[in-house]
């Protein structure tokens, strides 16, 4: 039996690695802004507590993979298969919708468990990095986080009209997210009115969530971040089985 | 009994205020090549891709192998091939990797190493799509629609916009893959391409079907007369050859006799006559009439209008 959606995510895993912004962006971008930031703070214990700053802000730099990828990626991609005609192609096959946007999700998926996965390592072998946390719970909030920013993704996939625009829209979500919730820059260099916007993001939430859980808290201890993320996944779904077209 | 693969029955298809089809029906015996030729805008793609289940029919009915193209889609797609125009796959997707993929979503295929060397796309198997010429992207496009093996293959406008070294090896690929059982529906606008290559040809012209028979029946009933040419001195009298019987028109003017004949025996009656006056055969020319003629003189207009 042969299941074409497979198929179809390994061949756009692959395209997106030939993708050499995309690529410097998703899996080397957060990885150097990591160590950067590592090289001047170091990962010693902060006062009183038992982590230092890798250990803190490891969950932030997987958010920006995260965010990069699902967002990006597919709020452009998508357009673009559509204006193109590649849609078109696959809809001649005996390949359903479906398959094509769940190998998409898959491919991206994998591209940024690749992204944490090059984190981690880096961590480890030059941080002495910590996990406090239950890893199953940690690999769970990880999951909402990230269906959480797809379905963010998918917002501008299904509304947009041209590829031009879907890149426009993506840019817009994607900057201030980048910035202000904590993915590229620490929270605490932000004023109080910044953070408080941040909070409409829901990148912040997963943000927050994945920091917390990594540093030895528990999902349960965070129901608003669980909540909003829960929230997004609906609108997303609700955004796309509406709007989203195949032509 | 014949053996239909498709009917279609009085298709209609709107696109907001323009009919691109208005009311089409016919059918497609198994193991022909059928050819639907017309100019741009006649409504052969709308046609092909309401037939091949890429677009719900306004009204009207469409039969494909006994399925319903729109409600048995998946299902239609596993038996046919369809190329498309302006269709694309991803730039940075080398081509044995598409193969791959497209392969991928059938239970039965064709070897795609042996179609891309078919199809003179071998050496570019590790190339990247978009590294492809124009003519090697309609080939590849060719090869993507044979890959699961299909009973009915669709080609629409498969030929336009290439080489005619590369056409004339696509023609005769078609001609395999009729031999081999297979039935293919082509559009083109190419009036040669459809006389030589199809068993049977529907003259489509804005939306509406206006012929359907084999080249040569069409041409013998729609085509006109055939014409005769030949260089003449300044002292020629065609006046002996005008009562020939079957000639129906002749024109003499600068130096050149022109003669439209409504019969092949009328020709060599001609040739008799002019040799009996001395006259020599320079330059003597014989067109026949062609599909050309045919559109022609159903539509009153030429194809590339």
């Amino acid at each position: 039996m042969k299941i074409p959606f497979i198929a179809v995510s390994k061949s756009e895993f692959i395209l997106y690695l030939r993708e050499p912004s995309a690529f410097f962006f998703t899996l080397i971008f957060p990885l150097l802004l990591m160590l950067l930031f590592a090289s001047m703070i170091g990962n010693d214990p902060f006062p009183e507590e038992e982590f230092g700053y890798v250990d803190f802000s490891v969950a932030a730099y997987m958010g920006m993979v995260m965010v990069t990828s699902f967002v990006m990626a597919l709020a452009t991609s998508m357009a673009a298969y559509r204006e193109k005609g590649i849609l078109k192609r696959f809809r001649a096959a005996p390949v359903t919708p479906f398959s094509i946007l769940a190998g998409q999700l898959v491919a991206i998926f994998a591209v940024t468990v690749a992204g944490v996965i090059l984190l981690l390592i880096a961590g480890f072998v030059f941080y002495d990095l910590k996990f406090f946390g239950n890893f199953f719970e940690f690999v769970f909030v990880f999951l909402l986080s990230s269906a959480s920013i797809a379905a963010l993704g998918f917002i501008p996939a299904s509304l947009a009209p041209t590829a031009r625009s879907g890149e426009v829209i993506a840019n817009i979500m994607y900057f201030p997210m980048l910035f202000l919730s904590g993915a590229a820059l620490p929270q605490s260099m932000l004023p109080d009115l910044l953070k408080n916007i941040s909070l409409a993001f829901p990148l912040t939430h997963a943000i927050r969530l994945m920091q917390g859980v990594w540093l030895g808290g528990h999902f349960w201890d965070y129901p608003v971040h669980v909540m909003v993320l829960a929230g997004f996944i609906l609108a997303g779904l609700f955004v796309s089985v509406k709007y989203f077209k195949w032509e | 009994m014949d053996d239909y693969v498709v009917t279609v029955q009085n298709l209609v298809k709107h696109y907001k205020d323009v009919k691109a089809v208005d009311g089409i029906s016919f059918s497609v015996n198994r193991g022909e090549i059928f050819g639907i030729v017309g100019p741009n805008g006649a409504g052969k793609t709308t046609t092909i891709e309401c037939i091949a289940g890429m677009r719900r029919a306004d009204s009207g009915s469409v039969d494909v192998l006994g399925l319903d193209p729109v409600k048995d889609s998946l299902a239609l797609k596993r038996r046919i091939g369809l190329q498309q125009q302006e269709s694309e796959i991803p730039d940075r997707l080398r081509l044995w990797e598409a193969m791959e993929l497209f392969s991928s979503f059938y239970d039965t295929v064709l070897q795609w190493e042996a179609l891309l060397k078919q199809l003179n796309l071998w050496e570019k198997k590790d190339s990247f799509y978009s590294e492809l010429s124009g003519g090697q992207k309609k080939r590849l496009f060719v090869a993507m629609a044979l890959i699961g093996d299909p009973e009915i293959v669709f080609l629409d406008e498969f030929t336009s916009g290439l080489d005619p070294q590369s056409r004339i090896s696509i023609w005769k690929l078609v001609k395999e893959l009729r031999d081999q059982g297979r039935t293919i529906v082509l559009s083109t606008h190419y009036m040669d391409e459809a006389e030589k290559l199809c068993d049977r040809v529907a003259i489509v012209d804005h939306g509406k079907l206006t012929a359907l028979d084999s080249p040569s029946n069409l041409i013998s009933i729609h085509g006109g007369h055939t014409r005769i040419q030949f260089n003449v001195g300044d002292v020629f009298d065609g006046e002996s050859l005008s009562s020939l019987k079957g000639v129906e028109f002749i024109q003499n003017s600068d130096n050149v006799c022109s003669l439209e004949v409504s019969s092949s025996s009328a020709i060599v009656e001609i040739v008799k006559q002019l040799d009996a006056m001395g006259q020599g055969l320079d330059s003597f020319k014989i067109e026949a009439p062609t599909l050309e003629d045919v559109f022609l003189n159903i539509t009153g207009r030429e194809v590339r209008d």
